[in-house]
């Protein structure tokens, strides 16, 4: 039908689009007279044809029949059954427990034979009208967030034929937000419609055009034989829309680009000071990621064994449990592994590789090789719409996250009395010595900082990627990168770097696919470390030069 | 500061992080001359080497070497291809090569890979290695590994090696730290030898060895030229005395 | 110097030899002779000369030049690619899809036309050629990038690791044209000989381990020449050699092509030996397994690079079918063991005392400093 008369508008000349346009709405007149006459909305459902049939259900649901819930429930239930031979208004009849009841009325039956009857069989197609159908009769609904789904599907219908009970729905409503909902889709049924006149039109225009999203696009770019100021009106809102989108689509990046970036934040900072601030290449960061990762999976399954009812905390049990596995298991390395490596960057670059495969192994051999299931407590799940954005929670608790742990990273180096002490062993090793730090504590304690960091990270990790015994290796790599990129030593490029990387990454993304994405990124940080080896925000002088 | 200077930094400025390492130091050295350099800690000293031999870009001024080249322009290498050696504080001299090799490698000639790969040593660079062996006392050395000799024996070495290279200036930093009586005295001969064919600049803490050098002194303060004279003079400065002796 | 020359001889002879014995005990006596080479061990033995060859490139670079590599793999997965591609050329019309000139993946996901990049490989010479061409000039423009900009140390050996991550993805990918994920397999034969006939088998076993002591001879030549004394110089002190009037780049360049090439060739021989190159050939670990062959046989000295490539792999192929979920415990130790207890390599413990106790001081003169002071805080030198 529709599309007939698009291309009907659009190859033919003027008289032949008045002729066809002329039919078309003669068509959908008689249809929507049809179901409105109102002698029995009921005759269509039965239909052999998918397509008449879903026709008849969607107007059997804005008719505002009483009984037209109750048959469309059964129609997707599959209980419904026609008169299987040829009749001008064929019997309908409801299957239930006990017997048969007559589908107009509702009034039980006496048992009609089974063989004149054929159950009204549901297709696709069908299946697809019934959910509309009864997207449309939750309308009634004494809720308003039903309501409000309800108006959605509506709006997503466009179906003319359910502009009165729009109209009806629009007169009782009082929620604000149901209102607008309902005037859209008022709006955009007007717009389908082969009533209204051309200010109706456009000021049905004018209230999707607030609507900026890309379901309106579509519906507004399909609208075909308005009036020219109607059409010239649609144009500059589907500009407007696309303008908007493009907005919208920019700001999402940044938001996935940020939350990538926390993520590469929380991987990077405990690398940031054993790399940074230590100067050792600790291959094996990306393993006490997994190990922390591995310690939530552990809380979780002891407060599940034995404290059910906390299981909605388990993640915050798990942040400090998972800081002491990783911190203690790196105090531990760098009292029997890395401090007999100092100075040796190299050789300790091999060493640690050499750890992180036996950590790997360790737990595969412990856990399995498969991914463990990690759950999300719900308050982790679910999305926050912001205008155009739909910002997932847990995404957004880890950019919060993140950031926290790089505050109180921060505020440690700078006030804490371990800060301090690392500040100082850092900057002249021999003179904390003499002034009574046991350097040794403060290496072991430095690393094992990093390393419960790294653990943390895990925790947050494992909300958002599979924990397996790989976990770590596809970071270690990124987290270097930052590391290098933001300037060895300084936590404000950490963050930069991370941040940028992630937004980067995002942005050349959907022009060039995921894995280009990274590749180019790598080239491009291959080339910059090349331009500025001492990353983005270098130190100056003799401390560069020892 | 005539066109015979071999060196003159012209109002050369270096600042690290806002910190002035050397501020409009302008300083001449005639040709042939030595000069010792003194200075408190962190006056510019080392910086200043470091802008001369090309490892540090300075912020601002020029370096004219023997009146025409700007060595602001260029890297180590080339600069070192025009004459000047370096001498560092803690002797650097190559570890896992022999006595022999590491002075091979510091004889002039072609310093590009391509010679390097197919070069034979020649008589004369033989002879030339000798000879060095003898001026820095390390004939029985020769086919010792670097690595193996003891630290003024390093030092002596890569004085050898800044030989080799027969420089028209030659940059000593702190030559007889943590050197015998002995050898500090041997050294003040040597660095007399030196400056016969050569210019120098010494870079040097210990006064008494600056005075058995008997030449000019400069004193560096702030990263810019606080006086100059003979040792006796600066001794006698007040502001000398004020900044540096005094204390 | 000259004692490393005889473990040099030694070892080639000891390749030389090792390789010819294995071919004659395979090829001469019968099945049942119990001193019959199995059909399997001469593939895996050209396997591990190659293996050595990546090695030997390694050391190359890393023990004289201090250029420690984490991306070698790159240049031997690259000549392992160039030799696929000639070798998917010969398959021709034997592919599944019975396409002359298409290789099966390219038939699979609709391509109807060979890339221009795959022209020429179905000629040897050609392919031989790409074996060398192309690694190199991934090698020089890397390097020349890498060095003229003094990265070293650490650094360069994160964006070394980074490249060969790189390319492993960019292999990954399907419309690069290298078969993405799968990479390439189903050979049938190299220069008219079938890969599936034991001569051809014993053949390649062979020319790898001729590649592999011509490769040793070069590099042992280029390490013993002045322009090796000057490449120990710039591991040892490469500020210093700057200020002698010596570019530590155009050096380090120079040596860094010929090590990839020379790795390059390991990975075209490995490939027809193997059956299969994919991605994961690029991996960033196997790099740094090249490395830990090297510092087993001991670094810097050509010949315990060729050694450690061989015993950890026989190790690895015993271990990982015997004890499987031991293997990389045992592979993980030994990168801490020999970092920790053994510095000189297994070469290191039989070149006699006087090297080893000077080991055992540098060692220990080390261990005094703490972390930060020897830390690489600078980048450049």
């Amino acid at each position: 039908m529709d599309r007939l008369r698009c291309a009907g508008g659009r190859r033919r000349g003027r008289g032949a689009r008045w002729v066809v346009g002329a039919v078309a709405i003669a068509l959908v007149v008689g249809l929507s007279a049809i179901a409105h006459a109102g002698e029995d909305p009921f005759s269509a459902i039965a239909a052999l044809s998918a397509d008449v049939e879903s026709r008849g259900i969607a107007a059997l649901a804005v008719s505002g029949n009483p009984r037209a819930a109750a048959v469309i429930a059964a129609l997707r239930e599959g209980k419904l059954y026609a008169w299987k031979w040829p009749r001008p208004d064929p019997p309908l009849y409801i299957r239930t427990a006990t017997g048969f009841v007559d589908a107009r009325s509702g009034a039980a039956v006496a048992a009609p034979p089974l063989l004149n009857l054929r159950r009204v069989i549901v297709s696709d197609t069908v299946r697809a009208a019934i959910d509309t159908a009864a997207g449309t009769l939750e309308l009634a609904s004494a809720s308003a967030t039903v309501r409000l789904k309800a108006a959605e599907t509506l709006f997503q219908a466009a179906d003319p034929g359910a502009l009165p009970l729009i109209d009806k729905a629009l007169a009782a409503e009082r929620d604000r937000q149901v209102l607008r909902a309902l005037r859209q889709a008022q709006a955009a049924a007007l717009l389908k419609s082969a009533t209204g006149s051309t200010a109706e039109r456009l000021a049905a225009v004018g209230t999707l055009a607030e609507r900026a999203d890309l379901s309106t696009r579509n519906l507004l770019s399909s609208l075909a034989g308005q009036p020219p100021a109607v059409a010239a009106a649609i144009a500059a809102a589907i500009g407007d829309i696309d303008f908007k989108l493009k907005l919208w689509g920019v700001a999402e990046n940044v938001y996935y680009g940020l939350s990538l970036g926390a993520v590469l934040l929380l991987a990077a900072s405990g690398l940031a000071i054993s790399f940074g601030v230590m100067g050792v290449i600790n291959m094996a960061h990306g393993e006490m990621v997994m190990i922390g990762a591995y310690t939530t999976f552990v809380v979780q399954q002891l407060i599940a064994a034995f404290a059910p009812a906390l299981s909605d905390l388990g993640l915050l049990v798990a942040i400090p449990a998972a800081f002491l596995t990783a911190g203690a298991l790196g105090v531990a390395v760098e009292r029997l592994l890395i401090r007999f490596l100092y100075g040796r960057p190299l050789e300790t670059l091999l060493a640690t590789w050499g750890l992180s495969l036996i950590l790997q192994q360790a737990v595969r051999s412990i856990f399995g090789p498969t991914n463990q299931d990690v759950g999300s407590p719900p308050w982790m799940s679910g999305a926050v719409q912001l205008g155009g954005l739909t910002l997932t929670v847990n995404r957004l608790w880890i950019v919060l996250f993140a950031g926290l742990v790089l505050a109180a990273l921060m505020a440690i180096l700078r006030w804490g009395g371990l800060g301090r002490s690392i500040r100082a062993v850092t900057q002249n090793r021999r003179m904390a010595a003499v002034m009574g730090i046991r350097t040794p504590l403060i290496d072991a304690l430095t690393f094992g900082l990093g390393s419960g960091i790294a653990g943390m990270a895990g925790v947050a990790l494992s909300q958002i990627d599979n924990v397996s015994p790989n976990l770590g290796q596809g970071y270690i790599i990124d987290s270097f990168l930052v590391v290098v990129l933001g300037g060895v030593g300084n936590l404000w490029g950490t963050l930069f770097a991370a941040m940028s990387l992630g937004v980067v990454d995002k942005f050349v993304e959907p022009f060039e696919g995921a894995v280009l994405a990274k590749i180019l990124v790598l080239v491009f940080l291959i080339l910059f470390i090349q331009r500025r080896p001492q990353g983005l925000f270098p130190l100056k002088g003799r401390a560069a030069e020892a | 500061m005539s066109a015979a200077d071999i060196l003159r930094l012209d109002r050369v400025s270096v600042s690290f992080d806002g910190f002035k390492a050397l501020n409009e130091l302008s300083l001449a050295l005639a040709a042939g001359e030595m000069r010792a350099v003194i200075g408190p800690n962190g006056a510019g000293k080392t910086t200043m080497m470091d802008v001369i031999t090309g490892k540090t870009k300075p912020d601002a001024g020029r370096v004219l070497f023997a009146a025409q080249v700007d060595l602001t322009r260029l890297d180590e290498p080339a600069i070192a291809g025009l004459g000047i050696g370096r001498k560092f504080q803690r002797p650097t001299v190559f570890e896992p090569l022999t006595v022999h090799d590491n002075l091979l490698l510091a004889l002039g000639g072609d310093r590009s890979p391509r010679f390097a790969l197919w070069a034979r040593e020649s008589a004369a660079e033989r002879e030339r290695i000798d000879e060095l062996l003898h001026t820095t006392r390390l004939v029985a050395e020769r086919g010792r590994r670097a690595a193996e000799l003891s630290h003024g024996q390093k030092q002596w070495l890569e004085i050898g090696m800044l030989l080799a290279q027969d420089p028209k200036l030659l940059l000593i930093d702190e030559p007889v730290a943590g050197m015998s009586d002995a050898e500090t005295a041997a050294t003040a001969d040597l660095l007399g030898e030196i400056n016969r064919s050569r210019s120098v600049i010494v870079v040097e803490h210990d006064m008494a060895f600056v005075r058995s050098l008997g030449v000019t002194v400069t004193v560096l303060h702030e990263g810019a030229v606080l006086a100059e004279g003979s040792i006796e003079e600066i001794q006698a400065d007040p502001r000398v005395v004020e900044v540096y002796l005094g204390r | 110097m000259i004692a490393l020359g005889r473990v040099t001889i030694v070892t080639l002879g000891g390749v030389v030899a090792a390789a010819l014995l294995l071919a004659g005990l395979n090829l001469l006596t019968p099945a049942a002779n119990a001193l019959h080479v199995p059909d399997f061990a001469i593939p895996l033995f050209g396997k591990y000369l190659c293996y050595a060859m990546l090695a030997l490139a390694v050391d190359l670079v890393w023990g004289y030049a201090g250029i420690l590599t984490l991306g070698h793999a790159a240049f031997f997965a690259l000549g392992g690619y160039m030799m696929g591609m000639y070798l998917m050329r010969e398959i021709g019309a034997r592919g599944v899809y019975a396409n002359p000139v298409l290789p099966d993946f390219m038939v699979f996901i609709g391509w109807n036309k060979l890339p221009w990049y795959w022209y020429g490989f179905d000629h040897f010479w050609f392919a031989l050629l790409m074996v060398m061409l192309v690694p190199a000039a991934l090698a020089g423009l890397f390097g020349w990038f890498a060095f003229r900009s003094r990265v070293s140390g650490v650094y360069l050996s994160i964006i070394t690791q980074a490249l060969t991550y790189a390319l492993m993805l960019a292999f990954f990918r399907n419309d690069m044209g290298f078969g993405g994920n799968n990479g390439m397999t189903d050979f049938k034969d190299i220069l008219g000989f079938a890969l599936n006939r034991e001569t051809t088998a014993v053949g390649l076993m062979l020319a790898s381990a001729g590649a592999l002591a011509a490769a040793l001879a070069l590099a042992r030549a280029i390490t013993a020449s002045r322009f090796g004394k000057v490449l120990l110089a710039v591991r040892e002190a490469e500020a210093r050699t700057r200020f002698l009037g010596y570019r530590p780049e155009s050096y380090k360049l120079a040596v860094w092509v010929v090590s990839a090439v020379i790795a390059a060739i390991g990975g075209a021989l490995y490939v027809p030996q193997v059956g299969i190159i994919n991605p994961s050939e690029f991996s960033p670990g196997n790099s740094i397994e090249a490395v830990i062959w090297v510092s087993v046989g001991g670094r810097g000295t050509l010949a315990g690079a060729i050694l450690g490539a061989i015993i950890v792999n026989l190790g690895k192929t015993w271990l990982t079918s015997a004890l499987p979920a031991v293997w990389l415990f045992a592979f993980g130790g030994l990168f801490i063991a020999v970092t920790l207890c053994l510095p000189g390599g297994l070469i290191g413990l039989f070149a006699g005392r006087r090297r080893g106790a000077e080991k055992a001081r540098g060692t220990v003169s080390e261990r005094q400093h703490g972390p930060a002071e020897r830390a690489p805080r600078g980048v450049v030198g």
